[in-house]
């Protein structure tokens, strides 16, 4: 076995368990955010370095390509982002601030051995991994900011847990029907066994469920509004993004296991996408709390992700690489802004962004962006992912679908629009301007700076992911 | 490729550098900190933009219906899309119309503008790069960037600097153009998808089914139409334009609202002219609405702002009649009422924005009778309402004859029912007039101490220099279009009999069926 292959893990671990050694003694936050940031970093350099690497790893069970390394490149820089936006971690509760990084650097190493398990008990072990450490991060919020993060964390632990199993189930189908849990394997069979067997069907399904889940997709949506709400501002930033990553890392992994027809999975699958959208959406109109707002807005963008995953072809999953990057920079941004504008690590509403524009002009613009950059309009990165997305499903001959999908842009343009107006023209707070750090103006202008560059230049990171497309399949 | 276009022969990239010049100036204006350098400097950039547009005029090759000053790059190969732009015949009289409103608009919010001046400017200059973007471009999807790219800026400029009521008109007209351009969206992808190809010319070349034509053809227009605005759409405009500062309800009139009857000559009749053929009827019928109830809606109004938003969607009406009469009068007629348009009401939202910075009221009956006071100011205002309701002599006379001519000549009828509405707008127009000239109709006069405005007699002066600089370059605009019409018609010759040859074609060969949207799932 080579060690280099399995590097970005290995630096993982070491952040793990360096968190873990220094929760056992009294540390200071500036000093666990600056190895956090440091050691993160670390993971980022080390996993673009690898990039290149191919191979495979522990019994077949464990596969380096292009695809699993380009989410990981990903997911690194999502917690290296997560990790700096948070520093100062002031939601979090002081005697836990080292275990909070020892479990949010646990739960990104089960993220990143997800994208490249190729096997279904591994891709279920890495899944629970990076559950289980996120469970215990939720409740870690200070107690007198909220009084809701334990109701999130049963929450996310019972719907956790349920999904899991219907997973377990699902992938139980599987193996009796193939008699294999190697996924290469399972693709040489299934396609043909999905127009013979109505059980493969039920089968994968409930295989994927486990990932519905994790992106918050319809049915399996309704602990994401409680969760955001629940959760401290630096904890969501990261169940907002991260998670969702894997899971459309393991869907299309699993997706592109049912062969490029059309078939019932197919048609599942655009309904869940649909629905997802649609409820997604119209529950973010009424809401008050932007973390509950972002969350239904992550249900309606989840559906906007499966579009390119259901189509099945090469520029679908193209697409949703592509998606996923920029729904994390342009989440992250929205972030930033709820982070910075919460004094203590409280939730924040939309009266707390009135008069934000005389508060803090860089926050208010970095808000903007964000929220245009989500609601699809160009030259943003949200701009260009949709029109991959389509491309991609109108090439199929979704045309209704599509269709759906753009009224649903339309009516989500709706909320976005308000958080830019509460920002700009609430009326005027007579609170103090917000002092923001030079570092977290730094991290501010490079996430604007890259949603709008990656989306007027979206070529550097389409051939990447066209390269990881092309190793996915053997 | 090449046959639809001539490249580009100035040593410079003449296009890219009108429409990114302001985008470049918005940049450095981030970095000025006074206001009065700001004024200056912003007017300085749209300056130098007209002056650099004025190549297009004088170079413009005039017996050819080709792109021209066309540029190519690769830009993202990966969906075939390019960056490339060019102008022909069409196009280049909204590019010179949109460089050369946009310094006006600048000078007209010299002291109208009290806050934030910094963003205005910066908005400002965004607009003018997205206008001057959706007119050249080539391709749909860098049309589209540019398209959508607009509604941020000038959602802004209603939202931070209009009126009372911003917030409702700015999120009503964010709303209405956003639904509207999403169809849009997915009928270029469509289009894509079909023909391989985001590139305008060979798109308009494609032939396609009836079915699919009937398709994008009300994508488009579902777009275009609640651009321009016809009639059961305008909502948001009356709104936009209340309450918009007078560079926006500038901006709007003059040039945004130009986008839609771009769009119809742009995509809608060449794309698909059977489906054109198809809807003339129709859409013939709802222009004359336009007209009509435009008209009427502005007799009532009493806020001279409204009154105009009114009156733009009965001569918006006159430009969706003339597109949709397909005779080349019509359609000749239908873009010299664009630029005509353009011009007037420009210069009327000016008048009424002069007239507010004095007497803080857009209500008619405030504004009364000033025409012993305001000698210059109402003498302008006198021209441009002219002008407004097509008086010989101005540029709307000369459109509005052509877009009836071609009325007439095609269905008599219509041609008597758009009379109404030229009718209609004299009279509102001439009320207009007579009630801010001279006493309104109660008897109040100007000098009445009981009046409400009583602010009236000693804060109203006659225009300053700027205000007279500002009003004569489209007074000038007025009269040289209105007595001297040929250089502007022989610009769009070519154009326009080139696109009515290919809607001719287009008409006369049947589609092959297998084009028909190869498999429509859902």
């Amino acid at each position: 076995m080579q060690i280099s292959l399995f590097l970005p893990e290995l630096i993982l671990c070491l952040m793990v368990l360096f968190f873990f050694f220094v929760s056992l003694g009294k540390p200071k936050t500036k000093f666990l955010e600056n190895s956090a940031i440091l050691l993160s970093s670390l993971a980022v350099i080390v996993s673009v370095i690898t990039f290149k690497n191919e191979g495979m790893l522990f019994f077949d069970a464990y596969r380096i390509d292009a695809f699993s390394q380009v989410f990981k490149i990903i997911m690194t820089v999502g917690l290296l982002l997560v990790v700096y936006l948070g520093n100062n971690l002031k939601g979090i509760e002081l005697e836990l601030q080292a275990e909070y990084y020892f479990f949010l650097s646990l739960s990104v190493l089960g993220l990143i051995c997800m994208s490249s398990s190729v096997e279904l008990l591994t891709i279920l072990i890495s899944l629970e991994v990076s559950s289980f450490a996120l469970y215990v991060i939720i409740p870690f919020r200070k107690k007198q900011t909220s009084r809701s993060q334990m109701e999130a964390g049963i929450k996310y632990i019972l719907f956790g847990a349920a999904s899991t199993g219907i997973t377990l189930y699902g992938m139980s189908y599987v193996f009796g029907l193939t008699h294999t849990t190697y996924i290469t394997e399972l693709y040489k069979v299934i396609p043909a066994l999905l127009k013979t067997n109505t059980l493969i069907f039920i089968g994968m399904i409930m295989m994927l469920c486990g990932f519905f889940y994790k992106l918050a997709l319809f049915p399996m949506h309704f602990w994401a509004p409680d969760v955001y709400e629940g959760a401290a501002n630096e904890t969501t930033s990261f169940i907002a993004t991260l998670p969702k990553i894997g899971a459309v890392a393991l869907l299309i992994r699993l997706v592109s296991l049912s062969g490029i027809d059309i078939n019932q999975l197919t048609w599942i699958m655009a309904a869940i996408a649909v629905i997802s959208m649609t409820v997604g959406n119209l529950s973010a109109l009424v809401q008050n709390d932007i973390k509950r707002l972002l969350a239904y807005s992550s249900i309606a963008h989840a559906g906007y992700v499966m579009l390119g995953i259901f189509s099945g072809n090469d520029i679908g999953y193209i697409a949703s690489i592509y998606y996923i990057l920029g729904y994390l920079l342009m989440n992250l941004a929205c972030f930033f802004v709820v982070y910075h504008v919460s004094n203590e690590g409280e939730n924040v509403t939309f009266s707390s962004f009135a008069g934000l524009y005389k508060r803090s002009p860089f926050l208010s613009l970095t808000l903007a962006i964000g929220a245009f950059g989500l609601a699809g309009i160009p030259p943003t990165i949200g701009f260009t992912g949709k029109i991959l997305l389509f491309t991609a499903a109108i090439k199929k001959g979704f045309y209704g679908i599509v269709v759906l999908a753009v009224i649903n842009a339309g009516i989500s343009a709706f909320y976005y629009l308000k958080m830019v107006r509460a920002a700009y023209f609430g009326v005027d707070d007579a609170s103090s301007p917000i002092k923001l750090h030079f570092s977290a103006k730094i991290l501010g202008t490079i996430v604007i700076a890259t949603i709008i560059l990656f989306g007027v230049l979206p070529e550097r990171i389409i051939e990447v992911a066209k390269l990881a497309i092309s190793k996915i399949i053997l | 490729m090449e046959q639809y276009l001539i490249f580009n022969k100035f040593s410079y990239p003449i296009l890219s550098v009108v429409t990114f010049l302001p985008l470049a100036g918005a940049f450095f204006v981030l970095f000025i900190k006074n206001d009065r350098v700001l004024k200056y400097f912003g007017l300085l950039i749209t300056l130098i933009t007209t002056l650099l547009s004025l190549p297009l005029y004088t170079n413009f090759d005039l017996n050819t219906p080709k792109y021209q000053f066309v540029e190519i790059h690769k830009w993202f190969p990966f969906l075939n899309v390019d960056y490339i732009v060019g102008v022909d015949g069409i196009s280049v009289l909204l590019v010179l119309l949109t460089t050369f409103i946009m310094p006006l608009c600048i000078l007209c919010s010299w002291t109208y503008i009290k806050e934030r001046f910094k963003e205005f400017i910066f908005v400002i200059l965004l607009m003018e790069t997205s206008m001057i973007g959706v007119f050249i471009s080539l391709n749909t999807v860098l049309f589209f960037i540019f398209w959508e790219a607009m509604l941020v800026p000038m959602y802004l400029l209603i939202a931070v600097w209009g009126g009372p009521r911003k917030d409702y008109a700015s999120i009503k007209f964010f709303l209405y153009t956003l639904l509207g351009s999403v169809f849009l969206l997915v009928s270029i992808v469509a289009l894509y998808v079909t023909t391989g190809t985001f590139f305008i010319p060979e798109l308009m070349n494609h032939k396609y089914s009836f079915s699919y034509q009937m398709w994008i053809f009300m994508a488009f227009t579902l777009a275009f139409a609640i651009k321009i605005p016809m009639f059961p759409l305008h909502t948001w405009l009356p709104a936009a334009h209340v309450e918009a500062p007078t560079a926006g309800s500038v901006i709007l009139a003059s040039i945004l609202l130009k986008m839609g009857g771009y769009g119809f000559l742009r995509f809608c009749l060449p794309m698909a002219p059977q489906a054109t053929m198809f809807c003339m009827p129709a859409l013939i019928f709802v222009s004359l609405l336009s007209i009509i109830i435009g008209g009427y809606l502005a007799l009532g109004q009493n806020d001279i702002k409204k009154l105009i938003a009114y009156s733009s969607v009965g001569h918006m009406g006159f430009v969706t009649l003339g597109i949709f009469l397909l005779n080349s009068q019509g359609i000749k007629g239908a873009i010299l009422q664009m630029i005509n348009h353009g011009i007037t009401t420009g210069a009327l939202f000016i008048c009424v924005g002069i007239i507010y910075e004095r007497t803080h009221s857009r209500e008619i009956k405030n504004n009364s009778a000033l025409g012993m006071i305001m000698p210059w100011y109402v003498t302008f205002l006198a021209i441009f309402s002219l002008s407004s309701f097509a008086f010989p002599g101005t540029n709307s006379f000369v459109g509005e004859l052509l877009v009836l001519v071609s009325a007439f000549m095609k269905y008599k009828v219509v041609g008597f029912l758009s009379i109404i509405g030229a009718i209609l707008s004299a009279a509102y127009m001439l009320r207009l007039l007579q009630k801010m000239i001279w006493a309104d109709s109660t008897g109040h006069a100007h000098h009445d101490e009981h009046h409400e405005g009583d602010a009236h007699a000693h804060h109203l002066f006659d225009l300053n220099a700027r205000e007279i600089v500002t009003l004569a370059v489209l007074t000038f605009f007025v009269f040289w279009i209105g007595l001297y019409p040929t250089p502007v018609l022989k610009i769009m010759d070519s154009s326009v009999s080139h696109l009515l040859e290919q809607i001719a074609n287009g008409i006369k060969e049947v589609a092959p069926q297998s084009l028909h949207a190869a498999n429509i799932n859902f």
